[in-house]
């Protein structure tokens, strides 16, 4: 999966979660720009969990405060679990 | 209709700080936190780990075993808590006194452990039956139910649902009721079982739960604990009491309600101030007059701060002469029987001049900077104080409790 894979696949968990048009976000976009609140992000969260197959620990959760962030975490935790997933094959 | 004083004549508890008011108040008193790892539940799924449970609980302690499948752990609570709270208000029944009682309870989720275990064999153990008694347990008005069969109370009797505020909502009916001489004697309060599976999971999504303990009004909070447990108090007036020469261990003496109408689940200061205002106009009382406040402080981010910016919009400078602690730091979060639980530990600190810490207090915020009677209990003569529920949902009740 690219980087623009990726991202377009956050940028449609947010859209469909938010239920906004996917075109209104943009990897800039502002939380409060989107009028995404606390209880919006955790439902994010809950979306890009299952998009990914990933656990997004409480502490990383609570650092998220824009779209951006939200990529780059979500990034982090797919290319983990890719490695630890290979880790595991081989063993 | 005259408006009676309303006596508190009968108090009890069980929580994770104790299985009786004795032990509830030695643990209050000490600082000592409920809070550790949950045994009653399996979490190696969770997030979490902590809960603060009532210690080694065996139904067959209270209940025969025949009587105990009939109640959900929840509505056990109750029940434990309001013989309790009726053994020690001294009560002689009799039929008239029966039909001239009232009960109302406070809980959250009732008995959803019990749909829970019911969910289980139907969706995971495959099977195409759920037990015959899953309705009777899981209904959220059980706990009433089974006091007016334990005592025969046959008086207005109903259960009130605001989540975290229930039990605060239940007591206010409850004075009302006593006040207003709509019934002679109230029993009331909440209770809640909180731990199973599918009901922690559901919290673990709303990720307000700490992986750590609580710590209200701390910088470094880092969310609630849950809890467990159930508190009655025996209310009557207090020229009855006098009267019959009972014990009275406080009065209520105001209680006040109101709605943000803002958000479903962020708290709103001006919602929670509308409260506090409205308990003190029912008590008739300035806001100078409050030594002690019993806060909702759950611990999480936006509670503790929205509250403290409340309790300063309400008193102004004298919020910097009020002590105010959440018990919330050792009792954990009961939900639905938060606000009887710290009913209860508000007129004990009243009554033994010792108000109760934050418990767990690490480091200061300035977005809290009010004197939360950090870790170690404190001698104090209040006469007056308050205790806060803010609710999920935006439903905010708060009791004005005097000595």
């Amino acid at each position: 999966m690219s980087d623009d894979q990726l991202t377009q696949r956050v940028f449609s968990v947010i859209a469909a979660t938010q239920r906004i048009p996917v075109e209104k976000i943009t990897i800039d976009g502002k939380f409060e720009e989107l009028g995404i609140d606390s209880m919006d992000g955790v439902n994010i969260l809950f979306g890009l969990e299952n998009e990914f197959d990933i656990t997004i620990p409480d502490e990383a959760a609570k650092q998220i405060r824009d779209v951006r962030q939200m990529v780059e975490g979500v990034s982090k935790l797919v290319l983990e679990k890719a490695a630890a997933d290979s880790a595991s094959a081989i063993n | 209709m005259a408006n009676h004083r309303v006596a508190i004549t009968g108090i009890g508890v069980i929580c994770a700080l104790g299985r009786d008011v004795s032990e509830f108040w030695a643990s209050l008193a000490a600082g000592r936190s409920g809070i550790g790892p949950l045994r009653s539940v399996d979490t190696t799924t969770l997030r979490f780990r902590n809960g603060a449970e009532v210690e080694g609980y065996d139904s067959s302690r209270y209940f025969e075993a025949k009587r105990a499948d009939f109640l959900d752990r929840f509505a056990q609570f109750a029940v434990i808590a309001g013989r309790e709270a009726v053994a020690q208000a001294g009560i002689e029944w009799t039929e008239e006194l029966r039909e001239n009682t009232g009960i109302v309870t406070g809980s959250c989720v009732g008995g959803q452990s019990a749909e829970d275990t019911g969910f289980v064999e139907l969706y995971k153990l495959g099977r195409n039956r759920v037990h015959p008694l899953t309705i009777p347990k899981v209904m959220a008005n059980a706990g009433a139910s089974h006091l007016s069969m334990e005592f025969g109370i046959t008086g207005p009797s109903f259960t009130i649902s605001t989540a975290c505020s229930s039990a605060t909502h239940a007591l206010g009916q409850a004075f009302w009721m006593v006040r207003t001489g709509q019934v002679e004697l109230a029993l009331a309060g909440g209770s809640e079982a909180t731990f199973s599976v599918g009901i922690l999971k559901a919290w673990e999504a709303m990720r307000v739960v700490s992986a750590e303990t609580c710590r209200p009004f701390s910088r470094n909070r880092s969310g609630m604990i849950l809890g467990e447990g159930g508190a009655m108090l025996v209310l009557e007036p207090l020229d009855r009491a006098r009267a019959r020469g009972a014990a009275v261990y406080g009065e209520i003496v105001g209680f006040g309600m109101s709605a943000d109408a803002s958000h479903i689940t962020q708290p709103s200061a001006a919602g929670a101030a509308r409260a506090m205002r409205a308990a003190l106009r029912d008590a008739s009382l300035d806001p100078e007059r409050i030594g002690y406040i019993n806060a909702h402080g759950t611990g999480t981010q936006a509670n503790d701060s929205t509250e403290t910016a409340a309790i300063r919009a309400v008193f102004s400078s004298h919020a910097d002469r009020l002590a105010v602690s959440s018990t919330k730091s050792m009792h954990g979060h009961a939900l639905g029987a938060a606000g009887a639980i710290e009913a209860a530990a508000t007129v004990l600190a009243l009554r033994h001049g010792l108000l109760p810490p934050t418990a767990n207090y690490d480091q200061p915020d300035p977005e809290c900077d009010l004197d939360v009677i950090p870790n170690e209990a404190r001698p104090a003569e209040v006469e007056y104080a308050l205790s806060s529920s803010f609710a999920f949902g935006g439903l905010n009740a708060v009791l004005a409790l005097r000595r």
